[in-house]
């Protein structure tokens, strides 16, 4: 029972999964889907990282590290937007954020 | 053998979590399981050699990041129960789709193929000659230098916008304003009265 690639790639299809179906059960709470979003760019990595390894090219991890730039990046960025957003109306739940009417 | 029983170990862990992340009703809960997921994910990442990024998660991802949504999920005074009221009617269509998701995805690993002569278009070093972390620093520092470059810039514009969104003025505190203090002239701030004797100042 080696592991090969697949069982990778296949604990990465899992991990996006629980980040998708994270993001269906908690349509209302902002930081829960923040987390969601960051399991699946977890996901993503890990994907990126498997390639890399079993191909023997570096390159896949200097894209994973980009990735994971990105996602510290949008994190800083999300939670500084709902920290402003619930001192403004007092509230995290998404229905209730439609000034835009949406 | 021993690497497979680790790779089930962390695996195991890391999807269990992941999942207790998006099922628990506490969010601070949540984001503990978020950081047990990620350091077993940099478990698996040491499983397939790349160390540096495994640290990196640990150390930036769960030391930063992780810890920043820890903050802000003690510091906003929300009543998570209200925010988790609609989690039984999104279930069935959440649990249909992702299901098939998964399958999907399932089926596209297990028939994958890689050619053989893949591995050999662009060989990495092996371990036995560079550690991953010169290796990774070759090719980020010399091929890839411009992405590095863009990535501290995302940084860079990432910390100027947070800072710009969160930073607010309190108008009852008096700040100090630098250009008013070296406008200041010596007519602004003096004012000579001649006082009559007896008569004070009106």
């Amino acid at each position: 029972m080696t592991v090969g690639l697949s069982h990778y790639l296949t604990v990465a299809a899992i991990l996006f999964t629980l980040g998708i179906f994270g993001i269906f059960l908690n349509r209302k709470n902002v930081i829960v889907i923040l987390m969601s979003v960051e399991l699946m760019l977890l996901a993503v990595n890990l994907n990126l990282v498997a390639f890399s390894s079993f191909h023997g090219d570096l390159v896949g991890q200097v894209f994973a590290l980009i990735v994971l730039n990105v996602a510290a990046a949008e994190a800083a960025i999300g939670l500084a937007i709902v920290v402003v957003t619930f001192r403004n109306r007092g509230t995290i739940d998404v229905a209730e954020i439609d000034l835009l009417k949406g | 053998m021993l690497s497979a029983l680790f790779f089930y170990l962390f695996a195991g862990i890391c999807v269990a979590s992941a999942f207790m992340v998006i099922a628990v009703k506490n969010p601070v809960h949540a984001v503990l399981f978020l950081i047990l997921a990620f350091f077993n994910a940099a478990g698996l990442f040491v499983l397939l050699g790349a160390e540096f990024l495994a640290m990196i998660l640990v150390v930036v991802y769960v030391g930063a990041v992780l810890v920043l949504f820890l903050f802000v999920v003690m510091m906003l005074d929300v009543d998570f129960a209200v925010l988790k009221a609609g989690f039984r009617k999104y279930l069935p269509v959440g649990a249909t789709g992702s299901v098939r998701l998964l399958v999907e995805l399932i089926f596209i690993v297990g028939a994958w193929v890689t050619a053989p002569q893949a591995a050999a278009q662009a060989p990495s070093p092996p371990a036995s000659e560079m550690s991953n972390t010169a290796a990774l620093g070759q090719i980020l520092y010399t091929k890839y230098v411009y992405l590095f470059e863009a990535a501290g810039l995302i940084l860079l514009v990432a910390m100027i916008g947070a800072i710009v969104l969160t930073l607010q003025h309190k108008q009852c505190v008096r700040r100090q304003s630098v250009t008013r203090q070296v406008q200041r002239t010596r007519e602004m701030a003096v004012e000579v009265v001649e006082v009559e004797t007896g008569r004070g100042l009106s």
